[in-house]
């Protein structure tokens, strides 16, 4: 599981005084990690100049169960900021899913069309959903970091 | 909470009404539609023909394929099926967390006050049954604000309508491999229908405050939102045979005429 192979590579790298690019924090059963950055709707988002990386947090994963489908936009789509792009299916229900920044669509996870439940099992790595060329980069400003998002998370969980 | 009640709506027509209220409505609706006009094959969001469906049964009678914008299952539906819609805002139900489970539970709770002291209703497995037997599958879709859950009730069925489905690759658990027949039941084995549908009301009416939608404001919602395009669509003759064409089972056998 991505989870335990990241707590893994952070205590080794800890013990061995290097730095790596992410480390985990683990609240209650959800992870989520320190260098994305997330919004209210549960979607990360990795930048890397002007592109981003965006997926559904653990958060979203664990509540939704077992993702059995996933749609996917096309190539070259316009998206904006709080705007729906796709959606995932689990057991019986659809949920949109929602762009953290605006920009267009260059690269969808096209693995996800043979192996939906690699949302499930790497939310982070190998369950991201596409990609985007942002078109404005202050937009991540509004988004949530790390501690803020847990926060966030565990307040919605106590309402319920 | 606006409640419209429908008969022999064609169920195509009912699914467009439901997405365009969820998708542009602020409001919380309660729909029940008993019976489509025709028998239909209703898919789910992420439905493929060629592995539930025995599609040369279907082309040779002629039965409409439907693909809805909620996930889920495939059903066939036909005068005798009883239609139950939620569509509420996330704050609708206090306390009520907007994913799958926490809303399958609570109309899971909702239908336990329908059903009480009439067979051994349960909710298993996202499904309503009466023992081990399902009488009524249901179906979500769930977006930032708003939630969907709308189940078909087997009130009652034509046996002739299960040849049209395989079994499916996806199944629950309690289902231990049962064919159609032996997997569903009746739900007028247990309660007429105009009590089913008082009952449904009632139980309703004691989580909101249920008033008869006008029509004008059902109008005045579609017309309002002209530019709403549903995804749920009708699919076509040519997508059925291209999808019979390229079942692996189907295929080769039209291959080799």
């Amino acid at each position: 599981m991505a989870c335990s192979r990241l707590m893994w590579a952070t205590r080794a790298a800890s013990y061995l005084r290097i730095s790596v690019p992410f480390t985990l924090r683990v609240r209650g059963f959800s992870s989520v990690l320190k260098d994305l950055k997330y919004a209210d709707s549960h979607e990360w988002v990795k930048v890397d100049g002007i592109s981003a990386t965006i997926g559904i947090t653990d958060h979203a994963q664990d509540h939704l169960g077992d993702v059995v489908y996933v749609e996917l936009p096309e190539v070259g789509a316009s998206i904006s900021q709080g705007s729906s792009f796709g959606a995932v299916e689990s057991v019986k229900a659809t949920s949109d899913v929602y762009s953290p920044v605006s920009g267009k669509v260059i690269q969808v996870n096209e693995e996800l069309n043979s192996s939906p439940g690699l949302i499930n099992a790497s939310p982070y790595e190998n369950g991201w959903i596409i990609k985007v060329e942002m078109s404005d980069k202050d937009e991540t400003n509004k988004l949530m970091g790390s501690d803020q998002y847990s926060k966030f998370c565990e307040e919605e969980d106590a309402k319920h | 909470m606006n409640r419209i009640k429908l008969k022999g709506v064609p169920i195509l027509q009912q699914l467009h009404l439901e997405e365009c209220l969820l998708r542009t409505s602020s409001h919380n609706w309660c729909i029940i539609n008993q019976g489509t006009n025709r028998p239909t094959i209703v898919m789910g969001v992420s439905g493929k023909p060629a592995e539930l469906l025995k599609i040369e049964s279907v082309l040779c009678d002629q039965i409409p394929v439907v693909r809805r914008f909620t996930g889920g299952g495939t059903v066939v539906v036909d005068p005798n099926t009883i239609f139950v819609t939620f569509i509420c805002n996330k704050d609708a139900v206090a306390g009520l967390q907007p994913y799958p489970q926490p809303i399958m539970s609570w109309t899971g709770a909702l239908y336990n006050k329908v059903f009480q002291g009439i067979g051994d209703f349960h909710l298993r497995e996202n499904d309503y049954v009466f023992g081990d037997r399902k009488f009524g599958g249901n179906a979500q879709s769930i977006t930032k604000n708003r939630w969907i859950h709308h189940t078909s009730f087997l009130w009652d069925y034509e046996v002739r309508n299960m040849a049209y489905w395989k079994l499916p690759a996806r199944a629950p658990e309690y289902r231990l491999a049962r064919g159609h027949l032996e997997f569903i039941c009746r739900m007028k084995d247990s309660m007429s229908r105009s009590e089913f549908i008082s009952r449904t009301i009632e139980a309703t009416k004691t989580r909101f405050s249920l008033r008869p939608a006008e029509a004008e404001s059902i109008e005045n919602t579609a017309s309002v939102n002209t530019k709403f395009c549903p995804t749920t669509r009708l699919l076509t003759k040519h997508e059925l045979e291209a999808a019979a064409f390229a079942s692996p089972s189907l295929g080769s056998l039209s291959r080799s005429f």
